[in-house]
């Protein structure tokens, strides 16, 4: 499994059509800059298929998303967010800070 | 050995059930299923009242500042704190401290005012590197991580997997091999600050575990002083199999407490739940698996405090730890897959936290030395040391 998430990304009235499966999903702006990366937990009601829309509306700049399914919902999550961290020096704007969160130097 | 609980005993474990049961298990109800941590205002508030207990730091030595309570009550501490759904691999959230790297008792004094003191109170982390890609059981061949001597430093190169914390730690143990011809002779433990040029966490490991990850380091050609060799040079291996051989025993705690935790939650429902027009428990193949669930914790929990008991006198207890591991991990394993049976459909989804007790229990088999090489270790000793 790549680190980085690499699924194609769909414009946003595609959510509606995602599974109500747990995972994670980044939104990004019209140019590709990933603007939140978020996930589906165990208590998300419709799982990626609640969580991407409700996310898209607290980011005024998302234009399209990416989802990758995923049991291990946390544990990606982070290391995406660790990724992301890696590669930019920063978290994507619209993440808030996250506790205790590690470092990666990923290839 | 006295098998009822003294006083003392009976009134800290009555302390510790209380607390689950208050303070946890409310909060666990908001948390996302698999999380295995609090918020941090939770758990700062609850760290406080465990200090207040005079519970905190349980197993860090008095003189070091830790209370003085002995194993067995220890053990019986640590099977309360499991019981709840991130019990098994954050008892309450670790809100009762810990000791974190033992081996640093050991330390010099230099070593122990800049790692040690930092960790007890909480201002750096640690992690310990000991299994490598070549294997974690057998680490006096395994360890191919290299370390040689250049000056007053060590030059470190290779790498560990499986490593949990090392993304978040300000530094880690790191065994190394410094004498390729020396078998488990020729390994050295490094205290390693994570700030170290040529460190690197390459990646998650993601497993059935969905909080808490494990980590692939690499280190390039990594630069130790010679004054951070933990212990004696070529004197790794007796660190490593110390750490081994004790954590055996809160290990196999945690498994009984979670089984607990799963046969209680059977029995409230068993008589509840109707089938056919009576209820589950008027059954006699549920009543089978809930008497098999009570022998099997019953099995675990006397022989991991008989091993306990024996670590607490200073006798030789590395058999009695193996046996119970093995027991527990493969006695939890079973009472949680019954439980989950008892609930039928519900036991499968995220509203009751048996699915993750049944993903973290089946890793448990394998965690801190396979049951394998449990059997082999009893085996050894039954048999003799030559047993190959």
């Amino acid at each position: 499994m790549p680190i980085r998430l690499d699924k194609p990304w769909l414009p946003l009235d595609a959510a509606a059509d995602l599974p109500g499966q747990l995972g994670v999903f980044e939104l990004a702006d019209e140019a590709g800059r990933v603007q939140y990366i978020g996930c589906a937990g165990g208590r998300s009601r419709f799982g990626l298929r609640s969580e991407v829309p409700a996310a898209a509306q607290r980011v005024p700049e998302a234009r399209r998303f990416r989802v990758e399914v995923t049991m291990a919902y946390l544990t990606r999550h982070r290391e995406l967010l660790m990724a992301h961290g890696a590669d930019q020096g920063a978290l994507p704007p619209h993440n808030e800070p996250i506790s205790r969160l590690g470092r990666l130097s990923p290839r | 050995m006295d098998l009822a609980l003294t006083e003392e005993q009976e009134m800290i474990t009555g302390m510790v059930r209380r607390f689950v049961r208050e303070e946890i298990l409310p909060l666990e109800l908001n948390l996302d299923p698999d999380a295995d941590e609090l918020p941090e205002a939770d758990r700062r508030r609850l760290t406080e009242k465990t200090r207040a207990m005079g519970l905190y730091g349980l197993d860090i030595p008095p003189e070091f500042g830790g209370p003085e309570i002995d194993l067995i009550t220890r053990t019986l501490i640590a099977i309360e704190a499991s019981q709840h759904r991130a019990g098994l691999y954050a008892p309450c959230y670790g809100v009762f401290g810990g000791a974190g790297l033992a081996q640093l008792f050991e330390a010099t004094e230099a070593q122990q005012e800049r790692y040690l003191h930092p960790m007890l109170c909480g201002e750096k982390s640690g992690f310990f590197g000991l299994t490598e890609p070549s294997g974690g059981s057998d680490p006096a061949r395994a360890i191919q991580t290299r370390a040689v001597r250049d000056g007053d430093d060590w030059i470190i190169n290779g790498g560990k997997i499986f490593i949990s914390g090392a993304d978040r730690a300000d530094f880690g143990l790191v065994f190394a091999r410094t004498d390729p011809d020396q078998g488990r002779n020729g390994v050295t433990c490094f205290i390693v600050d994570t700030d170290t040029p040529g460190f690197h966490v390459r990646r998650v490991v993601h497993t059935l575990r969905s909080a808490r990850y494990a980590t692939e380091l690499q280190f390039e050609d990594m630069r130790v002083p010679h004054a951070n060799v933990l212990g004696a040079v070529n004197g790794g291996f007796a660190i490593a199999n110390d750490r081994l051989s004790r954590q055996r025993i809160p290990y196999a705690a945690g498994c009984i407490g979670v089984a607990i935790k799963a046969h209680e939650l059977a029995l409230e429902y068993a008589p509840q739940r109707q089938t056919f027009g009576a209820p589950l428990s008027s059954r006699q193949a549920i009543q089978w698996m809930l008497v098999d669930n009570e022998i099997d914790i019953r099995q675990a929990r006397w022989l991991t405090l008989e091993a306990a008991d024996r670590a607490q006198r200073g006798d030789a207890f590395r058999k009695e730890a193996a046996m119970a591991k093995l027991v527990a991990t493969e006695a939890g394993g079973r009472v949680v897959d019954r439980c989950m049976q008892i609930f039928g459909g519900y036991g499968v989804t995220k509203d009751f936290p048996f699915e993750r007790w049944y993903r973290e229990m089946r890793i448990r088999r394998i965690g801190e030395g396979p049951n394998e090489v449990q059997r082999h270790i009893i085996a050894r000793d039954l048999l003799g040391a030559s047993l190959r």
